[in-house]
């Protein structure tokens, strides 16, 4: 009896923050849609959808203070309820993330078009994908799939740099350019930062499955 | 089993209470223990869980051997305490290293004062002023001396069912053991008494090693520093506790300790 009732809690918080996780994943697809099509609609819909996430964000949280309070889990649904709080936290950063990104769209509008030498389409598929995968990992509780999230973080750092220095460069060369230049500098940082919570994630999956502690690329030695 | 007991700070590993090797227990022709070996440490808590009939009580029975009050029990393997057979030990003073405390409180019909001598005045000869002093430092290990103090000479059978189990307690430390075995000391208790029992439980690892049979999963994980999981007479799981109630090795450990069975 009890642990139906302890099961069904851990199937509702799963299902939140399922649900949280494609609104997250939405939110960035809409902001960079709205950055790189320069559309006030589009952007001020991440707004609507992040306010969402953030109302989410606390009654996941409670949900799972309530099971750990109730219920004293231990093992894999100790392991389950602290990786949910986790990436609960690291999905309403996405929203926020995106966020961001949809300022910089409305702020975008209103300047001339410039084609930029920054490959922010790219950066934005790499680093949507890499929350995808995450959020899948989680939803299937694949841990090798989360294993192949960690080793995309490296590409997705590469090209921020990249556009970085490119930015810096245009900046240096065309002072017109410079609003555009640190939009797009903004823009990079903020999908730079989505691919990190994309790793939390599946660093938190990798903990929950097996029990091992991956993060700043340690594993845990087997005690 | 063999866990690594360095991580535990201040111990030495070198020097085991209990070393128990390829234990098995038959009430008649009934095997209840099957090939069990660990090594349960000084000066820490060891906690044994497991459903019901698992055989963690008969196991514990082993380590001061309880069993010979039952007729028709065998043990095969060996029990080593800090390196000496069980079974070379004089059984009295056996049971004076090793002291038990039950499941049910059960202090002698006599004064508080004299369930705590009762062992020791056995043992040796004691002036007045040695049983007092040895009642006094009894009772405050046992956290019992504050509520008693003003009445040693009144029945024990007067106290509260959690001060009985204290006085058990004391009792047992009385003769100063090496090790305290304890069968469910608190299943028969309010949470404030539990509460009490558990803090003087981690208390009293500085002097003597204790092992603890429990149902309570969330007691052995706040009062055990290692625990060992049972089933049907075979150990199946021995480790620090944190990685028993974290990330068990063993399935069977995990679907019991998260409820999945038992």
């Amino acid at each position: 009896m009890t642990r139906t009732r302890f099961q069904s809690g851990l199937d509702e918080l799963k299902g939140r923050l399922t649900e949280m996780s494609i609104t997250a994943e939405r939110a960035i697809d809409l902001g960079v849609e709205a950055y790189l099509g320069r559309d006030a609609d589009t952007a001020n819909e991440v707004f609507k959808v992040e306010r969402a996430t953030n109302s989410a964000e606390r009654e996941i949280d409670q949900l799972a203070i309530d099971l750990l309070a109730m219920q004293q889990p231990m093992a894999v649904d100790l392991r389950f309820i602290t990786a949910c709080m986790k990436i609960n936290a690291d999905l309403e950063r996405v929203g926020d993330l995106a966020v961001n990104i949809a300022e910089r769209a409305l702020a975008e509008i209103n300047r001339p078009k410039m084609q930029l030498p920054a490959d922010l389409g790219r950066m934005a598929t790499t680093a949507a994908g890499m929350i995808r995968r995450a959020l899948d990992s989680f939803v299937d509780a694949n841990a090798e799939l989360a294993e192949a999230v960690l080793i995309m973080d490296d590409a997705v750092d590469r090209m921020n740099k990249e556009i970085f220095v490119s930015m810096a460069s245009l900046m240096r060369s065309n002072p017109q350019a410079v609003d555009q230049a640190l939009d797009a500098v903004v823009v990079a940082r903020a999908l730079e930062r989505v691919a990190d919570h994309a790793t939390n994630i599946a660093e938190d999956v990798i903990f929950w499955v097996k029990g091992k502690d991956v993060r700043h690329g340690v594993a845990e030695q087997a005690s | 089993m063999r866990p690594n007991l360095t991580s535990i700070d201040g111990h030495d590993p070198s020097k085991p209470a209990f070393s128990v090797s390829n234990l098995n227990f038959y009430y008649g022709a009934n095997q209840a223990l099957h090939e069990i070996s660990l090594t349960i440490a000084d000066r820490i808590v060891t906690a044994l869980i497991g459903p019901s009939g698992c055989g963690k009580s008969t196991f514990l029975r082993t380590l001061n051997r309880m069993y010979e009050v039952v007729p028709n029990t065998r043990v095969t393997g060996s029990i080593l305490l800090r390196s000496k057979d069980l079974l070379s030990i004089d059984l009295t003073q056996l049971r004076h290293r090793v002291g038990m405390v039950f499941q049910s409180a059960n202090p002698f019909p006599k004064s508080i004062f004299d369930n705590v001598t009762y062992g020791p005045k056995i043992q040796g000869d004691f002036s007045r002023a040695e049983l007092s002093n040895l009642v006094e430092e009894s009772l405050r290990r046992a956290a019992l001396w504050d509520e008693v103090k003003d009445k040693l000479h009144k029945s024990a059978l007067s106290l509260s069912g959690g001060q009985q189990q204290r006085l058990c307690i004391a009792r047992a430390l009385a003769l100063k053991p090496e090790v305290l075995l304890l069968d469910e000391p608190c299943s028969a208790l309010d949470p404030i008494s539990t509460a009490k029992i558990e803090e003087l439980i981690v208390g009293l690892k500085d002097t003597c090693a204790i092992v603890i049979v429990t149902h309570n999963m969330q007691q052995a994980a706040r009062v055990a520093d290692f625990t060992g999981f049972f089933l049907m007479g075979k150990l199946i799981e021995f480790d620090r506790s944190t990685v028993i109630f974290e990330k068990p090795k063993r399935k069977e450990t995990e679907d019991y300790i998260t409820g999945r069975f038992g």
